[in-house]
């Protein structure tokens, strides 16, 4: 069986989700093998990809990769669509990912689609369009399909191979190290779950009031072992981290329940979240638009009703 | 300094989208067509930096006729200049095939600086300036929420999944912008008038030296095979707070076996 290349989204040695679901995606394609940029590729990385399903690790850790964004990633996977002719690269839909698969799609005449959230054995791509209303078949006509893959669309799961790590060294192009990393700034995280890989996201908008409203958000959270979400508005006052942001410019979350309090909805703050599963609004505007999105709506103030149903989840657990 | 921005018209921000059954490509007919949002901020940031340093702003777009208008539209908050790549030829372009048409409309023009919103609002596929960075070779510096440029030494803080980076590049450069960057001016009457005057030059893609087979459909790397309209969801359940609207939350999260 021939190869797929899936590109590794991961912060240092901590493996995204989304690499897994890339990983079990592949499998229906081909051989699964990850390509590794960067620092923080251990045993035990090699021992979790391989348990997925990949058979090879190949690991590009050097200044060129460390140091400059996006430019040699593209020209590693540049090269090794031109070494392993792989049927299939697939990548994850972040900024990044997404850059690095449009650069090496042109670097390599391959066509690319993005945002895909099924891939077919043929290489036939599902993608969901215009917030969910329009589902879409496409494929690649020239060259090996580069896919970027949503996260949280095709659900992880384990087939234990014994991975095989092995270091490759490409030379990479002065051209490639024209933009430098000076500093980079991590926001911690928390012990919350990754927004955008989470099962249940629970956001706060506007209605929240103030930085301390967030409390109640966070508790209910935290009750349903949730990511905590923010609109524009609430980013924007600075009442909670730009990080946390759900929407267009914000981040995109496909969990199965999205739990929306003080939000109203805006149509760019709907491009976020309109393909969570389940939608649970409490508002206490009757006519918020957000509640044409809602499974379930409560038309309420939430500093009542968020509590109350945080207390009866813990009761019922 | 010498900048571009490239601009694209999309339908209205509201406005229900659908595919054509005849091609399978975005029905641009039945909405108003806009300015992407987020390339106002583009174009934003391109006049902050040409009013400290001096320079010239030039607006890029292509696109059918009436995205003329859009690109007036851009023009009237302050640009110099436009360029408008209009062609028949240009239907059903993808990512590759536009990438394609725009870095050619763009080279040879000594732009130090070529600005881009960070996605467009119909497509939504963040990889324009990435590919048109590739096909001119330039630095590429993109999701920028701020912006500094000190001689042809370009600093950015380019946004990324866990807080932002601090980049470095000499220009000339390939940035797109975030809207967290600036609050993009309205166009003023002066603006608006103004832009009717400013030149506005017209390509076709024989002018910019392409064969048609490179742009459109035929110039695409990728296709619809086929879509389909998601049935509706159906209406939910919506009820008013009486004291239990959180307990009554639980029930249908129970129902649902969520929890
Ligand atoms: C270029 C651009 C990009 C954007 N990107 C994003 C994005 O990525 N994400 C995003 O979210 N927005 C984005 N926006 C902003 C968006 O247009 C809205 O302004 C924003 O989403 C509004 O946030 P909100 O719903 O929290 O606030 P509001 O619209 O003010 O709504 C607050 C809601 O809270 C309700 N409320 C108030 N008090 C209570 C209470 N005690 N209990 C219950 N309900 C209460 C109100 O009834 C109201 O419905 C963008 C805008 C632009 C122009």
């Amino acid at each position: 069986m021939t190869d797929v290349l899936v590109l590794a989204e991961h912060h240092d040695s901590d493996i995204k989700r989304i690499t897994l679901e890339l990983i079990t995606g592949a499998r229906a394609l081909g051989n699964p093998v990850v390509l590794w940029l960067g620092t923080g590729c251990t045993d035990d990385t090699v021992a979790t990809l391989g348990n997925y399903g990949a058979t090879k690790v190949l690991v590009a850790d050097s200044d060129a990769v460390n140091n400059h964004p996006v430019a040699p990633g593209a020209e590693i996977v540049a090269s090794l669509i031109d070494s392993l002719s792989p049927v299939a690269v697939l990548v994850a839909s972040t900024a990044d990912g997404k850059e690095v698969a449009a650069r090496a799609a042109i670097k390599s005449n391959c066509g690319i689609i993005t945002d895909a959230v099924e891939i077919a054995a043929d290489s036939t791509v599902t993608q969901s369009v215009f917030g969910g209303s329009t589902v879409v078949h496409s494929r690649v006509t020239k060259g090996t399909p580069i896919i970027t893959v949503r996260p949280n669309a095709i659900p992880a799961s384990p087939q234990p191979f014994a991975a095989v790590r092995e270091d490759i060294a490409v030379s990479i192009s002065a051209g490639a190290q024209r933009v430098t990393v000076k500093d980079r700034t991590v926001v911690a995280k928390g012990a919350r779950p990754e927004l955008t890989e989470a099962e249940v996201v629970v956001s706060g908008g506007r209605g929240v009031g103030g930085p301390e409203g967030f409390g109640v958000i966070e508790t209910l959270a935290d009750s349903l072992n949730a990511a905590v979400g923010a609109s524009r508005a609430a980013t924007d006052a600075g009442w909670y981290p730009h990080q946390f942001q759900v929407g267009q410019t914000g981040k995109t979350v496909s969990p199965q329940l999205y739990i929306a309090n003080g939000i109203s909805g805006a149509i760019q703050h709907r491009a976020g979240m309109q393909t969570s599963k389940v939608v649970v609004v409490v508002n206490k505007d009757p006519e918020a638009p957000i509640f044409e999105l809602a499974d379930y709506g409560v038309v309420g103030d939430l500093f009542a009703v968020v509590p109350q149903l945080a207390e009866e989840i813990t009761k019922r657990k | 300094m010498k900048i571009a921005v490239c601009v694209k018209q999309v339908p209205d921000t509201w406005a229900e989208k659908k595919l054509r059954d005849s091609d399978s490509r975005l029905d641009r007919e039945s909405a108003d067509g806009v300015l992407n949002e987020l390339d106002e901020y583009a174009v934003e940031q391109a006049l902050q930096l040409v009013e400290a340093a001096g320079g010239e702003v030039v607006i890029v777009t292509m696109g059918p006729e009436r995205a003329g208008e859009t690109l007036r539209k851009a023009i009237s908050m302050g640009a110099d200049a436009g360029i408008h790549i209009v062609d028949d030829n240009l239907g059903g372009s993808d990512a590759v095939a536009t990438s394609a048409v725009l870095a050619k409309a763009l080279s040879g023009r000594e732009f130090d600086l070529i600005l881009f919103g960070s996605e467009s609002t119909d497509a939504r596929m963040s990889v324009i300036p990435a590919m048109v960075a590739e096909r001119l070779d330039l630095p590429q510096v993109t999701f920028a929420q701020k912006v500094d440029i000190n001689g042809s030494e370009l600093t950015v803080e380019r946004v990324t999944e866990y807080g932002f980076d601090l980049l470095s590049a000499q220009l000339p450069a390939v940035v797109s912008v975030v809207e967290k960057i600036n609050e993009p001016r309205y166009p003023s009457f002066k603006g608006i008038m103004a832009a009717k005057k400013k030149p506005v030059e017209i390509l076709t893609v024989a002018d910019l030296g392409l064969e048609p087979s490179v742009v459109g459909a035929s110039g695409a790397w990728s296709e619809v095979a086929d879509f389909a309209a998601r049935p509706p969801k159906a209406a939910g359940v919506v009820v008013t707070d009486e004291g239990d609207g959180g307990v009554k939350i639980a029930d249908f999260l129970t129902s649902q076996k969520i929890i």
